[in-house]
């Protein structure tokens, strides 16, 4: 996966290594040096409290970074790409270490755009959740139909267009009505280019980015 | 300068870094015009007489300055194979992507403009639009750049993958896109387009890192504007310009659709005399905004980029929503015409 244009580092240095190594390993697409990074520094810990103290932060500050236009959403991309893998490796799907509980789903409403999908279930996964993937083009009925019937806690709906975001709104509000306990994030373009927009569509909370996203989740989780 | 100019006048005037009687409004409206018209959707992108009416109705009501034959970007992707999903309320989008495999790359082969559908209805919408107008209004024409259309083709993320790890596959599908691109983009010209939209998001730096960019994106938009034989104006679709301005200068492009989460008045700083800015009115927020907000939204931008020509107020995506009230678009219009009057003097008090 190492890239052929290799990519200049962005701010690695404002964390200490090996967080700043591996930051920097995986801002230059590097999955073997990362690889490397992540296999030194937990040789002598868990695979859960590894993947706590080193990949969540890591991922978390690749993630406020791009925030602040500091990093580019493919290399956001790529990095939860690379951890994903190499934490599937420490920890395998389904192994008694993964975060299962509470039962968390995410879904693409209404689009074929998967990219902030498959970032979030990267860094979601990178931090040890177990989440259902619903997969793209959901509409509002069939969203509403499996999260009943799985019985989810905390959903993920990523859109990218403006209706879909308008849509969000009657899932959200008919999935409350069945399971009022259910956590709904949303995320996606339409709420980023207008902060109001998910307190409209009756959202718990709003993810302008999958780092922060992981944060909302821990803390939902937490609480649940 | 005093009034009386047409909007191709304004335009040109502004483009040329002088400050014309005053801010030219760029209202890019698609599917808004099924809305005038009262057609769906579907209905109303099933005849280019229906965009064209559609578009002389939103001209004469709001008073924008240009006509946007644009119906939506995956027409693009339509002539490549890709599906188009219609919706009520927004751009129809594009289903799922025709390549779906990276080695699918080495087989696809370039459709061509007199054989796709969705892009002889581009052309004709042009025609009938020409027809209307003569040389009095501009018309963009539009095109995604080679760089940012495999968003469409491939699916985004898969795409970022082979960008990073298939460098052959990357050049050899540039290849093809600029093929595609240059012939679209001239055909379009041919068929009446003032000049054309160069859609690139991928170029912005929230999206590409730089250095990445200017190895690729960049490369492949200074060779396929080279080939484009009317002016080019790159929009990066909402992402942030500010720091590739040196870039998309270089690429040849004569003017940049900035965002909304651009400084305007560094943007124009860093313009200054290469490049005419578009925008940057936040489309989303658009949606619910009140006439007062909008007035002062416009008066803002008109502060910031307004002064000595090379700006040409728009929203920050190229697509007005349908969920848009009127009211707040009569606010623009109106609000253009008091703020953007040359000289702006009353814009700083």
């Amino acid at each position: 996966m190492r890239s052929d244009f290799p990519v200049l580092p962005d701010g690695g240095a404002s964390l200490p290594s090996p967080a700043g190594d591996l930051k920097e390993a995986l801002l230059a697409v590097d999955p073997v040096r990362a690889g490397r990074i992540l296999g030194d520094a937990c040789a002598a810990s868990s695979p859960v409290s590894c993947i706590e103290a080193l990949v969540v932060p890591v991922l978390e500050e690749i993630g406020r970074d791009w925030e602040e236009g500091q990093v580019a959403l493919s290399q956001v991309y790529m990095s939860g790409r690379i951890c994903e893998e190499i934490v599937n490796t420490m920890l395998p799907p389904g192994s008694p270490g993964r975060i299962s509980q509470p039962k968390m789903a995410i879904a693409v409403l209404e689009d074929h755009h998967t990219l902030g999908k498959r970032i979030l279930l990267a860094v979601l996964r990178s931090g040890g959740y177990e989440v259902t993937d619903y997969g793209s083009g959901v509409t509002v009925d069939g969203l509403v139909e499996r999260v009943i019937r799985d019985g989810i806690e905390i959903l993920l709906i990523s859109t990218l267009m403006l209706p879909a975001a308008l849509r969000a709104k009657e899932a959200i509000a008919r999935i409350k009505e069945a399971l009022p306990e259910t956590r709904v994030i949303v995320g996606g373009a339409p709420f980023r280019f207008d902060p109001h927009l998910w307190r409209e569509a009756g959202a718990d909370a709003v993810g302008h980015s999958a780092s922060d996203t992981l944060a909302t989740v821990r803390a939902m989780a937490g609480g649940l | 300068m005093t009034g009386g100019m047409t909007p191709a006048e304004r335009a040109a005037v502004t483009m040329g870094f002088e400050e014309p009687d005053r801010v030219p409004l760029f209202l890019l409206f698609t599917i808004y015009g099924a809305k005038e018209l009262g057609l769906s959707i579907r209905e109303y992108f099933s005849k280019p007489e229906y965009v064209a009416a559609g578009q002389m109705r939103l001209y004469r009501k709001f008073g924008g300055d240009c006509l946007n034959p644009f119906c939506y970007a995956a027409s693009e992707v339509e002539a490549w194979g890709g599906e188009v999903i219609f919706s009520d309320n927004g751009p129809p989008n594009a289903g799922r992507p025709p390549i779906r495999e990276p080695g699918e790359i080495e087989s696809i082969e370039v459709p061509l403009v007199e054989e796709s559908p969705s892009l002889l209805f581009g052309l004709r919408t042009i025609e009938l639009l020409k027809r209307e107008v003569g040389d009095d209004v501009p018309i963009m024409g539009s095109v995604i750049s080679p760089f940012s259309l495999p968003i469409l083709q491939m699916g985004f993320a898969a795409y970022i993958e082979l960008l990073y790890s298939e460098p052959d596959l990357f050049r050899t599908l540039m290849k093809k896109n600029e093929e595609f691109c240059v012939r679209w983009a001239n055909a379009q010209l041919e068929a009446g387009a003032t000049a054309i939209g160069y859609a690139d998001p991928l170029a912005s730096p929230d999206m590409t890192p730089r250095d990445l960019y200017r190895r690729t994106g960049f490369v492949v938009a200074k060779r396929t504007i080279s080939r484009i034989g009317g002016a080019v104006a790159t929009s990066l679709a909402s992402a942030r310009a500010l720091p590739i301005i040196d870039d998309v200068a270089a690429t040849g492009s004569v003017g940049i659709g900035v965002s909304t989460f651009d400084d305007l008045a560094a943007v124009k700083r860093q313009c200054a005399g290469r490049l005419t800015i578009l925008g940057n009115l936040n489309a989303i927020e658009m949606c619910r905004w009140t006439p007062a907000q909008a007035e002062a939204e416009v008066k803002k931008a008109i502060a910031a980029a307004g002064p000595g020509g090379g700006f040409v107020l728009s929203d920050n995506h190229g697509e007005i929503p349908w969920q848009v009230p009127e009211s707040v678009l009569l606010a623009i219009s109106a609000a253009v015409r008091k703020w953007g009057r040359y000289p702006l003097d009353r814009v700083f008090i």
